[in-house]
């Protein structure tokens, strides 16, 4: 039942976007038989497809049979949370999966070098400590030895554990500068924004448009007729109504501030975590290697609700995202105005406060019980 | 450790003190509330340390009970019981955040530090340096009273609207914005205010025992031949002198931007919240090392008690103290490595912090050398002792973990950070509390303890604290947040072992150990001058049992041949 709500609020969705585009654009001619009907609706205007990467033919006027091609006009959801993927495991007691290539390579440096290393020493004193009770306990060594000074062994136990920290030090220094690379230029950059006790998000690089995240309500807690949460959203405490789009396989530029005291945007699957100060922008950078749903929890105190405004970000194909970014009214940065003015790029900039209101609903899950779900930017 | 190689006949006020001036006493009120007395002074500041201790710790029962499960059980009716009507959700959440808050500024500023230097310190460093008393006994007895209105203060806010609901809800760190513009109400205010009074208690304290320890060694006593325990409240004293004025300077700032409209923490008015988190860890960093240093005294003392041998490596264990307490100047912005430092920046506090397990390790690594070769007796205090350096050691290298800056972006504010802290600290700090507690309460007190409950207590606690906290370490590389009242179902399993049986079982060993203190104070059998035996050589144990309330009216001297 959800799903068909879902399903046919979004064929309503795309109708008015279609609409908002051709209606944007300036050659009208062909608007007479737009509002027509819902199944004429794909045909007014080539809007941008989930999959494969949207064919753009600015010249081409829109055939029937065109338009046919291009029918699925807004995006969809597909990701479902992964239980051992980007969220806590049931009594997990590791760090989580890393998805982006600095996450792995720190992972791999507290795994194989800092974790065995502490592990060692720690396994050690406590072996010297039995060692030594056992050997030197009063009934095997009734009288005590005299020595106080052994020059030889305190430079050993002062020189070998700066051997170590070196050790460690290197590889650790070397971490941080690859962290904290600045981004490339073409990085996809988005903006965090903290709040008591939600999260906003701007993508400043795709046309502006912003989008809020609250933490889902248990079925419960919800009021009559609001959104609740579901399996299909995240696990309690972590799920939010609107997910932060973001796409793999190139550089993302994630900017973090806040617009009253301070909080922390963390996305452990990332390795990421960056305060949100008041004043100030913080910025740092990731490339995430895997599609899915991937869970954080504000991590610096901010008032009552702190520990319930999580974040939830949804990596997916830069196609995806393309057409993720064209259902929000934003555009993808460089790609050129094509000549036909009815094209989507071009269109869009214009149509986005038209489209913007209704966008929200395409944004959530296709079985959410209440497409219709809350406000945005 | 130092071997004062005296005869008795060196001490005239040991010999006689039963009928001499030295033991005469003022009535009750002059003696306990206008006390010039160290060792009553020092007695006044331990039974402060255990009622803070029970406070705060009944604190973290009530946060290990809300987060047995996940949801929120019991903290609304808490909020209500405080508010006195029905509190929304939100002031209940807000409780929760006064409760964290309540608890680490009670155990840091009013259990761990008037124990270690209000209480040990007071006690035994003038007697270990052959000294009469404190250099000023008045600013020692001001000392200690500020104390208690910097508590009730504390505990008063708690009382009072602080923002979304009763009570100062910012954690200890008090970070800005949220405990000035997010914070309305006189909570902070007071919470403020109290560290202030403490504060300032600590100031004069530290003052009082660098006079003490630089002015009043007796003759002989060189700073080579101090008693490690000594040393190490030297050395407290002066991360004392030169970090606190840096909290009191930072949290003032904190009060006028509140109160008087400035913006030194407030960006819209040219101010910065990351300012006050520097000032802040410019204190914060040397206070861990505050709350610990007196305990490596302690167990220094104890370990060569023991072991029935001198400190090996004497020197160096000295100098690793004070080096500690001057590279933990320099080390503070590990703290804040999430906060948007450049990356220079970072890898100057990484590769700095590390410095600092050097020291450490020297002192871990000579505390075994002197078990090593001695003959070895497993009394209470001494496996309080061993087991600090154990649990030591394991909060020490997951410090090494934390201090990685690139590590550190996946840790920060989870529950590592929160099992990190609490090695070094529950099972750090107040491992050499409990340590000193079961060594001296002979001398203090002129009693023994009873040797079964506190070996009884030593295993119980052990065991409770261990899976109270381990299981932390876990929660965190699970990315569990700090300071959150609910966690998602995930995380349930190792939340429910730490508060069930890891909260249960350590806090069957407190019960172990007051009762252990109370029967020992009225039915624990007479102590001697020296318990101990040969190992124990400073200077307290050529005392009586409890010692004159003067002691040393002829001063000591110090055979300059002994050790050191």
């Amino acid at each position: 039942m959800g799903t068909q709500v879902g399903t046919s609020m979004k064929i309503v969705q795309s109708l008015l976007l279609a609409l908002s585009l051709a209606g944007a654009a300036v050659s009208a001619q062909s608007m007479a038989a737009a509002p027509a009907a819902p199944a004429a609706a794909p045909a007014v205007a080539p809007t941008v497809t989930t999959a494969p990467a949207p064919v753009i033919e600015p010249g081409a006027a829109p055939t029937p049979a065109a338009a046919d091609a291009k029918a699925p006009p807004a995006y969809v959801s597909t990701y479902e949370p992964d239980p051992h993927i980007g969220q806590p495991e049931p009594g997990g007691w590791k760090l989580p999966v890393q998805v982006t290539p600095t996450g792995e390579r720190a992972l791999w440096m507290h795994n194989v070098i800092l974790m065995p290393v502490i592990v060692i020493i720690s396994l050690f004193v406590l072996g010297l400590l039995l060692w030594v009770m056992f050997r030197f306990r009063a009934a095997a060594n009734p009288i005590p030895g005299k020595t106080t000074h052994n020059t030889f062994i305190e430079v050993v136990w002062t020189l070998v554990p700066v051997l170590i920290l070196v050790a460690i030090a290197v590889p650790s220094i070397s971490l941080l500068a690859e962290q904290f690379k600045t981004p490339p230029k073409n990085a996809v950059t988005i903006k965090a924004i903290g709040n008591q006790w939600y999260w906003t998000y701007e993508y400043p690089d795709n046309g502006g448009f912003e989008l809020t995240a609250n933490m889902l309500k248990e079925k419960k807690d919800a009021a009559p007729g609001e959104r609740f949460r579901t399996d299909a959203d995240g696990v309690r405490l972590l799920a939010t109504d609107n997910h932060v789009v973001l796409p793999v396989g190139v550089p993302i530029r994630v900017l973090v501030t806040s617009n009253d005291v301070i909080h922390s945007w963390a996305m452990p699957a990332f390795w990421a975590k960056l305060d949100g100060v008041p004043g100030r922008i913080n910025q740092m950078s990731f490339t995430i290697e895997r599609p899915g749903l991937y869970y954080g929890q504000c991590s610096e105190l901010c008032g009552a609700r702190h520990g319930f405004m999580p974040i939830t970000v949804e990596a997916v194909s830069p196609a995806q995202f393309a057409a993720w970014v064209a259902s929000k009214g934003g555009t993808m940065p460089g790609a050129t105005p094509p000549s036909g003015a009815a094209a989507p790029e071009a269109a869009a900039p214009a149509a986005a406060p038209a489209a913007a209101p209704e966008a929200p609903a395409a944004t959530n899950q296709t079985d959410a019980p209440a497409a219709a779900n809350s406000t945005e930017g | 450790m130092t071997d004062t190689a005296l005869s008795p006949s060196h001490f005239e006020a040991h010999d006689d003190h039963a009928h001499h001036d030295a033991d005469h006493k003022p009535a009750f009120f002059a003696r306990w509330f206008m006390s010039t007395n160290h060792k009553d002074i020092g007695t006044l500041y331990l039974l402060f340390a255990i009622i803070a201790g029970i406070i705060g710790g009944g604190i973290s029962g009530l946060m290990r009970i809300e987060l047995a499960s996940p949801g929120i059980q019991y903290l609304q009716g808490w909020a209500s019981l405080m508010g006195g009507t029905e509190a929304t959700m939100d002031q209940a959440l807000h409780m929760w955040n006064v409760l964290i808050t309540a608890h680490g500024l009670i155990m840091v500023f009013f259990m761990v530090m008037p124990a270690m230097i209000g209480g040990f310190g007071n006690w035994f460093v003038p007697i270990m340096i052959g000294a009469p008393d404190m250099a000023f006994p008045r600013m020692n007895n001001i000392s200690f009273w500020l104390l208690i209105p910097a508590f009730v203060l504390l505990l008063g806010s708690s009382f009072v609207p602080g923002g979304t609901g009763l009570g100062a809800g910012t954690g200890w760190t008090v970070y800005a914005p949220l405990s000035t513009s997010g914070s309305v109400g006189p909570a902070v205010d007071m919470a403020i205010l109290s560290l202030h009074l403490a504060g300032a208690s600590s100031i004069l304290g530290a003052i009082n025992f660098i006079t003490t320890i630089f002015n009043m060694r007796a003759p002989g006593m060189t700073l080579h031949k101090m008693p490690l325990f000594v040393w190490s409240v030297l050395v407290t004293a002066f991360l004392l002198l030169l970090a606190l004025p840096v909290l009191a300077a930072a949290i003032t700032m904190l009060l006028t931007d509140r109160n008087f409209g400035t913006t030194f923490y407030d960006a819209a008015g040219g101010g910065d919240p990351v300012l006050y988190q520097h000032l802040f860890w410019f204190f914060g960093h040397p206070e861990v090392y505050i709350m610990i240093l007196p305990g490596f005294g302690i167990v220094s003392q104890i370990v060569s008690t023991f072991s029935r041998k001198p400190v090996f490596g004497y020197l160096g264990m000295a100098y690793a103290m004070v080096a500690i307490g001057v590279v933990g100047f320099v080390v503070w912005a590990h703290h804040m490595f999430t906060t948007g430092m450049s990356v220079n920046t970072k890898m100057y506090f990484t590769a700095a912090t590390m410095v600092i397990a050097v020291p450490t390790g020297i002192k871990i690594f000579s505390w075994i050398a002197t078990m090593w070769g001695g003959s070895l007796s497993f009394k209470t205090p001494m496996m309080w002792a061993i087991g600090f350096i154990f649990m030591f050691t394991v909060g020490g290298v997951t410090g090494v973990v934390l201090a990685n800056g690139g590590i550190d972006d996946i840790m920060h504010d989870t529950y590592y950070v929160v099992a990190h802290f609490h090695y070094v600290l529950s099972l750090g700090a107040v491992f050499s509390l409990f340590a000193g507690f079961y060594y001296w309460f002979p001398k203090m007190s002129g009693r023994m303890y009873n040797e079964f409950l506190g070996q009884l207590h030593f295993w119980v606690f052990f065991i409770g604290v261990n899976i109270l906290f381990f299981p932390m370490h876990f929660l965190g590389l699970d990315s569990m947040p700090r300071r959150i009242p609910d966690y998602p179902d995930a995380q349930a399993y190792w939340n429910g072992i730490a508060s069930h049986y890891g909260y249960s079982i350590m806090a069957a060993g407190m019960l172990v150990f007051f009762v252990n203190i109370l029967w020992s104070l009225f039915a624990g059998k007479q102590a001697g001058d020296n318990p101990w035996g040969e190992g124990a050589t400073t200077l307290e144990w050529t005392l009586s049992s409890p010692p004159p309330f003067h002691q040393f009216e002829t001063l000591p001297v110090i055979d300059p041949d002994s050790h050191h």
